[in-house]
């Protein structure tokens, strides 16, 4: 399983470093000699796994299907961009798959401005997943509010859990 | 559903006797009010007879709509319905004319009497009066007559009519809420619309929870409700038709369309819609299906509400760095900031008054409802909880009801979710009794 992560990471790397924030991992080494911009192709299934390639299991198991959020944000901090980065490298190796991306917000704000915040949240996802290079019409974005949350309880731990977005495959385009 | 008022009290036929009662009632006498814009009220005992009626069934009639008439009387916080067990006159003589005496031993400040009776057609007739027990004058009497089923309306009309003589303003009684139903875990939420008398009778779900549905509101007519819906799992305004059971999606939008709301003359409605992550506050003409921007503003704009004489909008924003409140033209000018209080300021919604702006406010981890002045001055926070959401108004604007939730588990307990009312005044905070969880509540106008 490691090398799969050290090449996506090895993207995430580049990727990073177009934006302004500082790239945080010391293993970015390895990407030192990709000359072209152009994020490559560096998915690979893991052997010998009985997850089907492109399947909602391989998103959460093998890439991670959610990003987290502040209270009352909808920026990427580097965690989240380093799990889209993954997304994105992802959607490139299955190239037939549609996804949704769900926003979805903690308890703590009202129902319709969460509605609204939700959407921002997705579509913060999405934005930088077409960035990336993903074709926007393979992306479809909901929003949920405080509708569904993941995290059972009142508790500052949970309403982090909630405060997310969501790839989920499938459903792009309705 | 036909009811016809068929006596005003200055035309009412008296028998010879009450004509010289009339005369010999002592003038000057100061008139029995009760002020409902004072802080706090003692609530005034009043005695609501059971109505007379001579079938066993114009009894059960007489009896059923009498307790209706006393509990929403009482829940009012005005008024203090007199234990029947202590009243002296019976209903038999009640008929001919009260012994005033006899109600004044009990403390009883106004008497409410009536007598139904089934006719030949079957349809169900009922007279009452409401009498002043001090100046011993009657102060309303009127007769109605419907089918039978509708005995509980006729009571909540008797309700508002004793209301409004009383405290002068217009009464709420005949009035329906719609709300979401609420049940199973919240990570599996079953969200269902219902609908209610605003004592909690005939109620009746909607829809049946297989899509996600969320704030309701009414049709200034009553005949419509606009919501969302995740009908397909694309959340949309749809409107429902109460009479057929239809629904409706509202518009073809190319984004998340929410937070609907009529205008108060019902030919629009007003909603937000997201684009690209961007939420925008629209109207939409119902008959012309005509669709007008109102904001274009790269914050979130949501959760707008027309003032009743349909010249401004009051809306939420977070232009401003957090949630705050906005009023504008109702052509989308001159917006104006006015919370300035600490705090994050959402939901807000304009009274059928007028005078004043309702709102849900989160500060420093807790959730209040409130009201301000349309300019923003004047706050004054009516209650307070963990979660308070979503005020809406009744029809004489002034009551407010809303959603509280207590704080939930890591097991899933607790997080329970009810429906309570409180007066302008911060008091009398009641819970509206729903058969399962509840939330967003929409109080509807005066029944047509």
């Amino acid at each position: 399983m490691r090398f799969k992560i050290f090449g996506v990471l090895a993207a995430a790397a580049l990727l990073s470093a177009c934006a302004s924030d500082p790239v945080e991992t010391g293993m970015a080494s390895g990407a030192g000699n990709v000359a072209d911009a152009k994020p490559v192709e560096t998915y690979t299934a893991p052997l010998g796994s009985t997850i089907a390639a492109g399947s909602q299991e391989d998103l959460v198991v093998n890439v991670g299907d959610r990003v987290f959020f502040g209270f009352d944000e909808y920026t990427l901090d580097g965690k989240s961009r380093a799990v889209l980065d993954k997304q994105a490298a992802w959607l490139s190796a299955n190239p037939s798959v549609t996804i949704s991306i769900e926003g979805h917000c903690d308890e703590r704000g009202t129902r319709e401005y969460n509605l609204a915040l939700g959407e921002r949240r997705a579509n913060s996802a999405k934005d930088y997943l077409v960035q990336l290079g993903v074709n926007p019409s393979r992306v479809r974005t909901i929003s949920y509010g405080k509708e569904r949350p993941v995290a059972l309880g009142s508790t500052e731990g949970a309403w982090a859990q909630n405060r997310r977005s969501v790839t989920v495959v499938g459903n792009a385009g309705s | 559903m036909v009811i016809s008022v068929l006596h005003r009290s200055r035309n009412w036929i008296y028998p010879a006797t009450l004509l010289l009662a009339a005369f010999i009632v002592a003038p000057g006498q100061a008139e029995l009010r009760i002020d409902i814009t004072q802080g706090s009220v003692k609530p005034m005992p009043i005695a609501v007879a059971d109505m007379n009626g001579q079938s066993s069934d114009e009894i059960t009639f007489g009896r059923d709509i009498a307790r209706v008439v006393a509990t929403d009387l009482e829940r009012s916080g005005l008024f203090d319905p007199i234990d029947r067990a202590s009243f002296i006159q019976t209903n038999d003589a009640l008929l001919s004319r009260p012994r005033f005496g006899d109600w004044r031993i009990i403390n009883a400040q106004a008497l409410v009497q009536g007598l139904t009776k089934i006719l030949p057609d079957g349809r169900l007739r009922i007279e009452f009066r409401l009498w002043d027990v001090f100046s011993e004058t009657e102060m309303v009497g009127k007769a109605y007559s419907t089918v039978p089923d509708n005995w509980r309306r006729v009571a909540h009309i008797i309700a508002d009519e004793i209301y409004n003589r009383i405290t002068g303003e217009s009464g709420y009684f005949d009035t329906r809420i719609v709300y979401i139903a609420e049940s199973g875990p919240a990570n599996r939420r079953k969200k269902r619309l219902a609908i209610m008398d605003q004592d909690g009778a005939n109620h009746r779900f909607l829809t049946d929870g297989s899509s996600l549905v969320l704030t309701p509101r009414f049709s200034p007519e009553l005949q419509e409700i606009t919501y969302l819906s995740y009908i397909g799992n694309v959340p949309r305004v749809y409107i429902f038709n109460i009479d057929t059971g239809r629904q409706e999606i509202l518009g073809d939008f190319p984004g998340m369309t929410f937070a609907p709301r009529f205008s108060p003359d019902g030919k629009q409605v007003i909603i937000s819609m997201a684009r690209g992550g961007n939420s925008d506050i629209f109207t939409m003409d119902l008959r012309t299906r005509k669709v007008t921007q109102l904001t274009f503003h790269t914050a979130i704009d949501t959760s707008a509400s027309f003032s009743p004489d349909a010249s401004q909008i009051v809306f939420n924003s977070d232009r401003g760095g957090t949630q705050q409140l906005y009023t504008m033209a109702v052509d989308g000018q001159t917006p104006r900031r006015i919370t300035y209080g600490s705090g994050r300021y959402a939901t807000p919604v304009w009274s059928p008054r007028g005078d004043l702006i309702a709102f849900t406010k989160i500060h420093k981890g807790r959730f209040f409802i409130g009201v301000m002045r349309p300019d923003g001055s004047g706050e004054r926070l009516l209650a307070e909880d963990f979660l308070v959401e979503s005020p809406t108004w009744s029809p004489n604007g002034r009551v407010l009801m809303f959603f509280r939730q207590s704080k939930s588990g890591s097991d899933g307990s607790g997080g329970r979710s009810r429906l309570f009312s409180v007066d302008l005044t911060g008091n009398n905070l009641r819970e509206i009794i729903t058969p399962t969880d509840a939330s967003d509540p929409a109080w509807s106008p005066l029944i047509p």
